[in-house]
């Protein structure tokens, strides 16, 4: 009935450096029980990759190990086929929006500033087209007219808009957002994957961890499903399947769930 | 000298001192279990040095209502009142301004502190001699301590005890879930004022033999202590009581065998004499019993993760997974696997496939919810339901379950 | 009051105190936002039993080897706490706990073990310092500010507490721009490259050597109230960094400059002989502008709406 432990993982010769992030043999614990087990993850170039998967299931931490903020137990990293601290540069992350204290005091503008830590260094002065380029990412994400505003005044959708335009001044190549669409409005949502699919005309690749199954299709052209393990990979025809599905979420999906979505992805 | 000091053969003041520090220590032992649980034990810290501007003013009330100001009820009176002062003023900024706690505790501790050396130095200047005693509050002092002091301190000592344990089922709930406190409709924040209230009680009472600016470690250490022996929260109060009156008894008591052995700073050592031990020994929480577990895990995450490889034909990406297996006869030096290896390389691949089976099935979603990528499935599936499963997946037959 | 009267007994006093209060105030900042403010806390208490080491080592009271000391006790605290935060699973404010208060009963024990009657170094001096003392004979007036003879016989925690200012700033400036990134958004921090443990420590290395520093003349409870309170105040006051590092430096400034005149000054002035504590009075003082901008600030309260979950 199900056949997804063999398609586990990518042959022996597959080249790392096609990929704009690779994953090989990932395993993160937080104590005795491992967040995310052996996992191996390809993204593919200038797609848009939705990582989903149940509450807990190891999505974000997954991001994070993979940009080095948590250190894994084994496995290994590369992006564009280097390893990831040859890559920084080239790579642009949003956090959650409630990882941060957003009492801290500081305006907007200085916020999207901060993407550009990478190229103004320790010392470099903040110089005129720095502002402006600040402002066109804030222009982006149409928070242009908050730039002077204390980012405690802001609401959650427009947090993660700064977050995003911030991560649109650092110019990357790779684009990981964790929960962009958490708890946001309706208007901040269209907003956001306006964006993205901007970045994605551009070429750049984008990976999103998402929750909510049924804006999948309408998104993501790819998706990468977790429960722990990797449950399936490939584009959303392929992946995103009822069967994956109730691989992925098991019980906590409830049948008819599946079903409706499982109408939804045809 | 030591033996006679921890049977109480000493004289009458030491050996009051030793019954006093005892029940101080497990006054502070439970007190602070209770603080450590709601997180807040540096809350303590702020209440002790708190104390000292009060311990002054009583001091210079005293003396210009005539009397001679160094009458230990009315000095502890005093700083019971500044303490309380200091604590609502704690509460009140982390309430109504944008402070964090640890800011609030850090103002209110230094401040109080200040003003109180402010007014020490005020009382240096009112008569010579007159002071004497005063600094004692700060790192305690026990030798010539009065008869009448004494009986004070082990009075309080225990009266402070009786009335923890007339508190201690309300303070227990609120400690362990103030929503649920809440819910069965228990005034959760005057029962935290109440705590805090015997956290002063204990401070109080410790500045004479202990010191303001060291009682704290007798409410924080013991509690520590004793959550590394125990999940279980009335033990952790009970243990925290006992480290604490431990510490205390043998403390005093060993200050009293020696000279130049300050009471305060001797009872904290021995306090910290227990911690160490359970850091390291604890056998959960302890460290050495963590590394070994992490060690032992390390492994069998490398070795899982080796064997499906294996399993699968994958190239083996880590060195220390190739290590293992070549260790265990599983695999050779240069990854290809061994006829044993390549039996449990089969078995660990179904087992994932049972694994993939038991997740996706909701009749078996108690089961499912155990899996972290090592479990065996034997321990959690009888025999015949994993011949079951096996059914259910097909293909070739023959694997050892 | 006549230069003849102030250069010598309270230049140097009051410019040590503010340089101390400063060079306090500056990492301060961060730590109250980092919501590490009892690092400072811990750091101060822990000066005690690395000054009292390194005097048994020497065996004689000179400067080096006790900020030496003193410096290495910090930093052992700060490892000690992390340590056994992180093994132990205990929260930070009991791991704090723990470790500064058996450092401070350690040092305490040792120096009543050790014979220190000779040499001025007690208890008491530890924790509220001798700010009053450090004063400079070798002026006349005004005049002697530009005078080389009588530069040369300044107390020595001017010259040194001026470096320690000069080199908290010097921290401060360089690594401005990794601090406040770092402190607003770790995880962030990290993916552009920031070693961010390193920059934390290296944080409350600096801090350390300020209360070093200070706690020579003020005392170690002291350098508390310098670590947080013109920061807290300041952040009452504005709502970005820039601006709340300014206000801090100016309230660290203000509570120096009238705590250290009300010591000497405010008991005259109410008929009384004797002055006071200065370095309590400018904690006092320091405690007086919290009150008032908690209580009258424009930025008192938490910004917008709180963080959602």
């Amino acid at each position: 009935m199900l056949d997804l432990v063999s398609n586990q993982g990518t042959s022996p010769t597959d080249t790392l450096g096609d990929s704009s992030l690779a994953i090989r043999g990932l395993t993160v614990s937080y104590g005795q029980k491992p967040a995310v087990f052996s996992v191996d993850m390809t993204v593919q170039p200038g797609a848009m990759t939705a990582i989903i998967g149940p509450n807990g299931a190891g999505k974000s931490t997954m991001l994070k190990a993979a940009l080095g903020i948590v250190k894994p137990l084994s496995g290994q990293v590369t992006v564009f086929g280097e390893p990831l601290e040859q890559q920084r540069a080239r790579i642009a992350y949003v956090p959650q929006r409630a990882s941060v204290d957003w009492d801290f005091p500081t305006r907007v503008i200085d916020v999207v500033l901060m993407g550009l830590y990478r190229e103004l260094g320790l010392l470099g002065r903040v110089r005129s087209r720095h502002k402006a380029k600040a402002m066109d990412c804030l222009h982006r994400v149409g928070m242009r007219d908050f730039a002077d505003r204390q980012i405690g005044q802001l609401s959650g959708g427009q947090q993660q808009r700064v977050f995003l335009a911030r991560s649109l001044a650092q110019d990357a190549d790779l684009y990981l957002l964790d929960e962009p669409f958490a708890g946001v409005d309706a208007a901040t949502e269209k907003a956001i994957i306006g964006v993205l699919k901007s970045l994605k005309d551009a070429g750049k690749t984008v990976v999103v961890v998402h929750h909510d199954l049924a804006t999948v299709t309408d998104y993501f052209d790819h998706v990468f499903l977790i429960n722990t393990r990797k449950v399936a990979e490939g584009s959303v025809a392929e992946a995103f399947t009822a069967d994956t599905l109730q691989a992925a979420y098991g019980g906590r999906l409830a049948t008819a769930q599946v079903d409706q979505l499982s109408r939804v992805v045809g | 000298m030591l033996s006679d000091a921890l049977l109480l053969q000493l004289g009458y003041n030491a050996s009051l001192v030793a019954i006093g520090a005892t029940l101080l220590g497990v006054s502070a032992g439970v007190t602070g279990t209770f603080l450590f649980l709601r997180k807040r034990a540096l809350v303590s810290d702020a209440i002790s040095h708190a104390t000292l501007p009060g311990v002054c003013l009583a001091f210079m009330l005293m003396v210009a209502f005539g009397g001679d100001g160094r009458n230990l009820v009315g000095l502890l009176l005093g700083s019971a009142v500044s303490a309380w002062i200091g604590l609502l003023c704690l509460n009140w900024l982390t309430r109504n301004t944008r402070l964090a706690e640890d800011a609030a505790i850090g103002s209110v501790l230094s401040v109080f502190f200040g003003l109180g050396i402010v007014l020490l130095t005020v009382i240096q200047t009112m008569g010579v001699g007159r002071q004497a005693g005063l600094e004692g509050f700060l790192l305690g002092s026990t030798a010539g301590m009065l008869w009448a002091d004494a009986v004070v301190i082990a009075i309080g000592g225990a009266s402070t005890l009786a009335l923890i344990l007339l508190m201690r089922r309300p303070m227990t709930l609120v400690a362990f879930d103030p929503e649920y406190a809440a819910a069965r409709g228990l005034p959760v924040d005057r029962i935290d004022l109440a705590m805090m209230g015997l956290v002063m009680a204990v401070t109080v009472v410790g500045l004479k033999i202990v010191g303001l600016i060291l009682i704290v470690a007798l409410l924080i250490i013991p509690p520590v202590t004793a959550r590394f022996w125990t999940e279980r929260s009335d033990r952790v109060v009970l243990l925290g009581g006992i480290v604490g009156g431990l510490s205390g008894y043998l403390g005093a008591a060993l200050s009293a065998s020696a000279p130049n052995l300050p009471t305060g700073p001797i009872i904290v050592l021995v306090s910290f004499g227990f911690f160490a031990i359970s850091l390291f020994l604890a056998p959960n929480r302890g460290v050495l019993a963590a590394i070994l577990r992490h060690f032992r895990f390390q492994r069998r995450v490398h070795l899982r993760q080796g064997l499906l490889a294996l399993a699968q034909g994958q190239p083996i990406y880590e060195r220390l997974t190739l290590r293992l297996l070549t260790r265990a006869g599983l695999a050779r030096a240069d990854g290809v696997a061994t006829e044993a290896g390549k039996a449990r390389a089969a078995k660990a691949l179904r087992d994932e496939k049972r694994w993939e089976v038991i997740r996706s099935d909701q009749t078996h979603e108690a089961a499912a919810a155990l899996y972290d990528g090592l479990r065996d499935i034997e321990t959690v599936l009888t025999k015949d339901q994993i011949v079951e499963i096996d059914h259910q997946i097909g293909g070739p037959q023959g694997v050892p379950a | 009051m006549s230069g003849e009267e102030f250069v010598p007994l309270s230049l140097t006093p009051l410019l040590i105190g503010i340089f101390a209060a400063v060079a306090c105030a500056l990492p301060g900042n961060f730590l109250v936002l980092r919501r590490q403010a009892l690092i400072g806390d811990a750091i101060s208490h822990v000066v005690l039993p690395g000054i009292v080491v390194a005097f048994l080592l020497t065996g004689a009271i000179s400067a080096w080897p006790m900020m030496l000391g003193a410096a290495g006790a910090a930093v052992i605290a700060v490892i000690l706490i992390e340590a056994i935060r992180r093994l132990g699973k205990i929260e930070p404010g009991a791991a704090m706990g723990v470790v500064f208060t058996t450092m401070f009963a350690g040092g305490v024990l040792l120096l009543e073990q050790t014979d220190t009657s000779t040499v001025h170094l007690d208890v008491e001096h530890a924790l509220y310092g001798n700010l009053e003392s450090l004063i400079w004979l070798d002026a006349t007036g005004w005049s002697s500010v530009l005078d080389l003879e009588a530069l040369a016989g300044l107390p020595v925690e001017l010259p040194r507490m001026a470096l320690t200012l000069v080199l908290v700033i010097a921290f401060t400036w360089l690594f401005w721009r990794p601090l406040k990134l770092s402190t607003f958004d770790e995880g962030f921090a990290r993916t552009v490259g920031i070693r961010t443990n390193l920059l934390g420590l290296a944080l409350v290395v600096i801090a350390a050597i300020a209360a070093v520093a200070a706690f020579d003349a003020v005392g170690s409870i002291i350098v508390i109230a310098m670590f947080i309170c013109p920061p807290a105040a300041a952040r009452m006051m504005t709502n970005q960094l820039e601006h709340q590092i300014g206000w801090s430096v100016g309230f660290a400034i203000a509570s120096a400059v009238s705590g250290y005149v009300l010591a000497g000054y405010g008991p005259l002035w109410l008929g009384a002989q004797d002055a006071v504590s200065a370095a309590g009075m400018i904690a006092t003082m320091s405690g007086v502008i919290l009150a008032l901008t908690a209580v009258f600030g424009p930025c008192r309260t938490r910004a917008g709406a709180p963080v959602q979950a």
